[in-house]
């Protein structure tokens, strides 16, 4: 067995005996479906289908945040070392670590597709390929950036701070958590350079329209190049020993993991496809609920009708 | 001469401004167990941490098992096992899977069971490492240093930190490693640990090594004095007893003479001839060799333990 494949199964071991993957992992996803689909979805076919995109984006994206912890904790508490002094190479950890996370989130993500299907009766699923195909680049993108925040921050602390300052915008510019057609038309601007938005967008759109992998080639080949970038730059600046200082070049090659996205967010911004898309498909979503409300109003209707102060003036 | 498993030549390495090692050659012979003395901050870490590979030299030349950590360091981590000072392990992993995912990294490998067994481990086997007492801890890392049958190990301070007792299980393995021809390289700052392991020590101070060789030629080259300590029938006085071979010093306590000598064995036979010669007798006799403490006290006028 090659050192990649068993440190592979070894995090995969660790994070499922560990409780904090099992709340963040588990718990919360499955607290985000049932909140999305179900509530703000309405519990219809297409109200479950419109968020459905948003709750796979969260999960996914959510790897970076325990991965960066991890690698910073082994770093820190000289597990890192102990392996550094054997056989096993940068490149070895870090691809485990990025394959165990993806291993990790397929689950989820599959147990949440098949509740969509039977719960919520989301019968737009006909792509999955093109599904999993964004869960695997969205996770290993992601991933590879919880990498680079492990490389540059020096303790937990400083980690968990700036997980926060690139999640927040992340979730809450991208449509993630708001629809991106619902956010002001400036934030929506901004929102085009985030790496988020483009894997929402792209789940959307295979799920809510059955659109192909292929068809996404914008989205998923602009994510692609940021994992690479993301995962060679975490290669570079991986750093074994708690005492190794960070590089003082760090700054800069991780400045240059935002010039994919800068390029395409100029780009969109101009041509305003992402925009016209999650506009069109939140407006579908829109439509869907408003043909609820006759049936819910002739049910008012009909339950006013049995009230005897309405029979009485006749 | 056997053969060399480990040469350090001129070895300097800089941590910014600060000098760690300035400078040390020695070299290791295979089935040697190697001491490096010296207190903390003296160098002794990092040396060893660039012959593992962990760390670049800035100057000097190194090799281990004929190989060059800088250039071949996977080769190299093939062949060598370590016990290194602060690593840990993840909380959650147990004993057994521990031995087996180190094991798995090495093209040669011992059976993880077989090693549980020498190192007492095996109720532990399923134990979660944040389970573990310090000695288990210290234990699992020496099981560990031998998944791959190497043929260097390290030992980073094996006993810092261990209370007496497990120090000295601890040291019974060393002893077996030791009987089985292990070439072992031991950093400490026990003197006790260096004394009672180690067939060569280099004593390091200061990113430089001050004395190398056996335990006891570093002893009789310093010109430490080994104290012979005789209480005698009837007393003699001091002058006759300063006069003895070898003799440097004498003092009187409780009764009994404290003798200071360089050569212990001269003097303990011209003790003998004196004392036939004024028929007197000699009631008690203790022989305390120097440590080497005392030989590091000096050379640099210090204790070790500062």
């Amino acid at each position: 067995m090659s050192n990649f494949a068993s440190l592979t199964e070894m995090r995969i071991r660790l994070a499922l005996r560990n409780k904090m993957f099992f709340f963040f992992s588990i718990v919360m996803p499955f607290i985000f479906f049932f909140g999305y689909l179900g509530f703000f979805g309405k519990s219809v076919p297409a109200g479950a289908a419109y968020f459905l995109g948003p709750v796979l984006a969260l999960n996914v994206m959510g790897s970076f945040w325990g991965l960066s912890a991890t690698i910073v904790m082994f770093r820190e508490q000289g597990i890192l070392r102990r392996f550094h002094v054997s056989p096993v190479t940068t490149s070895d950890i870090l691809a485990s670590s990025v394959v165990a996370n993806l291993a990790l989130t397929l689950p989820t993500v599959i147990f949440e597709l098949l509740l969509a299907g039977l719960i919520f009766h989301v019968h737009t699923l006909h792509n999955l390929l093109g599904i999993f195909v964004l869960v695997a680049i969205g996770t290993i993108s992601f991933a590879s950036l919880g990498l680079v925040i492990a490389s540059i921050t020096n303790t937990m602390q400083e980690t968990q701070v700036l997980n926060q300052l690139i999640w927040l915008p992340l979730v809450f510019l991208s449509g993630a958590t708001f629809p991106l057609a619902y956010l002001p038309k400036v934030v929506q601007r901004v929102g085009l350079f985030l790496p988020a938005t483009y894997l929402v967008n792209a789940f959307q759109q295979v799920i809510v329209n059955s659109a192909t992998a292929l068809s996404r080639y914008t989205e998923i080949a602009s994510l692609v190049c940021w994992a690479i970038l993301t995962f060679f730059l975490s290669m570079q600046l991986f750093r074994w020993e708690p005492e190794t200082k960070i590089p003082r070049r760090a700054k800069l090659l991780v400045a240059s993991t935002a010039i994919p996205f800068l390029l395409l967010g100029i780009w969109e911004n101009r041509i305003d496809r992402i925009l016209r898309e999650s506009q069109t498909a939140f407006a579908a979503f829109q439509t869907a609920l408003d043909s609820l409300r006759p049936a819910m109003r002739m049910s008012i209707q009909s339950g006013n009708a049995v009230n005897p102060s309405n029979h009485a003036p006749k | 001469m056997g053969n060399a498993m480990l040469q350090v030549e001129n070895l300097v390495k800089h941590y910014g401004d600060v000098q760690a090692v300035r400078g040390v050659s020695f070299s290791v012979e295979e089935g040697e167990v190697f001491g490096l003395l010296g207190p903390n901050g003296a160098g002794k870490t990092t040396t060893v941490e660039i012959l593992e590979g962990l760390r670049t030299l800035d100057s000097g030349r190194v090799s281990v098992c004929g190989l060059d950590p800088q250039e071949k360091p996977q080769e190299l981590k093939q062949e060598i096992g370590a016990a290194l000072q602060s690593t840990s392990l993840p909380d959650k992993l147990r004993v057994m899977e521990a031995l087996r995912l180190f094991a798995s990294f090495y093209k040669r490998r011992r059976r993880p069971e077989d090693l549980l067994k020498r190192f007492g481990l095996e109720e532990k086997r399923n134990t979660f490492y944040n389970q573990l007492s310090g000695g288990q801890k210290q234990r699992l890392a020496l099981a560990m240093a031998l998944v791959n049958d190497p043929k260097v190990l390290f030992f980073d301070e094996p006993t810092a930190g261990l209370d007496p007792q497990v120090r000295r299980e601890i040291y019974d393995i060393i002893e077996e490693l030791r009987r089985e021809k292990k070439t072992i390289v031991l950093t400490t700052h026990y003197i006790e640990e260096a004394e009672r392991l180690c067939d060569r020590v280099a004593i390091i101070d200061h990113g430089k090594v001050i004395a190398l060789g056996t335990p006891r030629e570093l002893k009789s080259r310093a010109g430490a004095t080994t104290r012979v300590e005789v209480r005698l029938s009837k007393p003699e006085s001091n002058g006759i007893m300063k006069n003895l071979e070898g003799v440097v010093d004498v003092r009187e306590v409780d009764g009994a003479y404290v003798l200071h000598s360089q050569r212990p064995p001269q003097t303990i036979v011209s003790l003998v001839k004196h004392l036939e010669a004024q028929g007197n007798e000699l009631v008690s006799l203790e022989i305390a060799t120097p440590s080497l403490e005392d030989v590091f006290i000096e050379m640099t006028g210090r204790r070790l333990r500062d």
